[in-house]
């Protein structure tokens, strides 16, 4: 298990993303949707893609996880290209909606990838029941998701992305359709799952608090085209509990990324009146 | 909940239905009485259960065979549409080539192609009616199978992605079940359509004891009650196709089968 919160240096790299632009389309109408992304993650990071609408941030994440290809640039997962690590199912992913099949209980929702992978009936029940107990719905295996709350829902998700233990993680707003209660409930429950499985996290968001809150990395993103403007490191100490949110650093932190991205919101640089307006507001 | 409780819940269900059908039956026989109306118009429904019953030995054979001419075309029927369906779902150039011959098949007036079957197979032959069975049924089978197959959730199909799902394996955990309830929904449609096509084919000619043999048969005699009581048949052998279908749904859809859903394919 990797020391969570700890800046590894010499370890190999989970993701390196090195020199990639993507252009939906082609010639003069093609819409240029990243550009010049460049990004190492390290195990057991838990890092944040932030951003506005259209900077890329999910394409970026589907880049990670091959399910989109890269127009220039490569991508790199556990040392190989992202197709192979695809292919070898290196990494669970986890969508803004929990996208359980109807059809199946809990319990057989979370067997599902050990079922493509063939691994055997009694191996994908002790597996898929201890990833429930792990989100705690251990109670609900027999249940079907239509049954369940839309925050017990994405933890079934969660319970299915971790089950054949990847080592890597790609989430995509999993809590963005989701109350800010159980949003904040379930941003203490999956610090819990990251610390207990030791994984590598990569998170799109919309939320500021949220992406602070979890990562030990934010990445701040710009729109049109799509570009790494800022990666703020977050050194809140782990294990980051209800009363991380209390601290000072932390509100210094929501501070820097949302003057990040203001800074390349809109038009041009903003003047010292902006910038003083927009300290105001993050101290209030 | 017990099963008896379940039972009386379904008993409560059925209660307005069974009144609303009693309302329905003893005004049509009260005023047709009052009125006076002329038994060969609309004869009282007393009446057709006397000709259900003095008839019934030659009725029960009519609906024998009318039943496996409706029953095989409807499985000739729904075996083409369902290789088909699952052949353009896999394969976009079927899809684009098969697609718009299936739309323009279903534009064409099947029954009027009833003349022509018999040509083919014979008056006397069940195969006439089959064919033209099989030819109805097809297009709501075809349409709703490909819509099922294809009408998936695009972040489920990358989830597939993810595991590095065969093509295989994405078609039987993901796209079948996902086409299941359109299925099922076509069935129904589907059965009703294969007794239609069966008794109207018959209108264009068949063996002496086809149900729509006898319809005809009767009418022209002014025996109209008897004609009616065919039809009531004809009626019982819809709903009981329909029916079992139900209870397909039920049995094969237990997720749905609580009612905790309401949203599914188009009826």
């Amino acid at each position: 298990m990797t020391e969570p919160g700890s800046q590894p240096t010499s370890q190999p790299a989970v993701v390196d993303i090195r020199g990639v632009g993507k252009t939906f389309g082609r010639g003069s109408t093609g819409l240029v949707a990243l550009q010049e992304i460049d990004l190492t993650i390290r195990p057991g990071e838990f890092i944040s893609l932030i951003g506005p609408s259209g900077c890329g941030k999910s394409t970026l994440l589907r880049l990670i996880g091959d399910l989109t290809s890269p127009t220039v640039g490569t991508v790199t997962v556990n040392g190989k290209p992202a197709r192979q690590a695809r292919l070898n199912r290196e990494y669970g992913m986890v969508f803004q909606a929990p996208v359980l099949m109807d059809w199946r209980s809990v319990q057989r929702n979370v067997e599902l990838p050990l079922e493509i992978m063939g691994t055997d009936r009694p191996e994908r029940e002790r597996r898929a029941r201890a990833m429930l107990d792990l989100v705690e719905l251990g109670d609900f295996a027999k249940a079907y998701p239509w049954q369940l709350s839309g925050g017990m829902q994405q933890r079934v998700a969660i319970a299915r992305a971790l089950v054949f233990d990847p080592k890597l993680i790609l989430m995509d707003e999993p809590f963005g359709a989701l109350d800010e209660m159980t949003r904040e409930r379930l941003n203490l429950e999956l610090m819990r799952v990251w610390r207990q499985t030791g994984t590598t996290i990569v998170f799109v968001t919309h939320s500021i608090p949220e992406a602070v809150f979890l990562s030990t990395r934010v990445v701040v993103m710009s729109a049109r085209p799509g570009r790494i403007s800022r990666v703020v490191d977050v050194d809140l100490p782990q294990p980051r509990t209800v009363e991380t949110r209390e601290l000072d650093r932390y509100f210094e932190h929501v501070t820097t990324v949302r003057e990040a991205l203001r800074r390349h919101e809109g038009s041009g640089e903003p003047d010292d009146r902006d910038i003083a307006a927009i300290r105001a507001e993050g101290l209030a | 909940m017990t099963v008896g409780g379940k039972l009386g819940e379904r008993v409560r269900d059925l209660l307005p239905i069974v009144a609303v059908a009693v309302v329905v039956l003893v005004s049509w026989e009260v005023v047709l009485g009052a009125l006076g109306v002329k038994q060969f118009l609309l004869p009282r429904p007393s009446v057709i259960a006397a000709a259900l019953v003095s008839e019934w030995g030659t009725l029960v054979e009519g609906l024998r065979y009318t039943a496996i001419e409706a029953v095989g075309g409807l499985a000739i029927g729904s075996v083409i549409a369902l290789t088909v369906a699952f052949a353009t779902a896999r394969w976009v150039l079927a899809r684009e080539t098969l697609v718009p011959v299936a739309i323009a098949a279903n534009s064409m007036p099947i029954i009027a192609f009833a003349p022509i079957t018999n040509n083919w197979f014979g008056t006397e032959s069940p195969a006439s009616r089959m064919t033209i069975v099989a030819v109805m049924v097809f297009f709501p089978i075809m349409v709703n199978t490909v819509r099922g197959l294809t009408n998936v959730d695009p972040s489920a199909i990358e989830l597939m992605d993810s595991y590095a799902a065969s093509e295989w394996q994405t078609l039987r955990r993901l796209r079948a079940p996902n086409a299941l309830p359109y299925i099922l929904t076509a069935f129904k449609v589907a059965t009703t359509l294969s007794v239609i096509g069966a008794v109207i084919g018959e209108y264009f000619g068949g063996p002496r004891q086809a149900l729509g043999i006898y319809i005809t048969g009767e009418a022209t005699l002014f025996r109209f009650a008897n004609a009616w009581a065919a039809i009531v048949l004809a009626c019982a052998l819809g709903i009981a196709l329909y029916l079992m279908v139900a209870v397909a749904e039920r049995v094969l859809l237990p997720w749905h089968a609580s009612g905790g859903r309401t949203d599914g394919p188009e009826r």
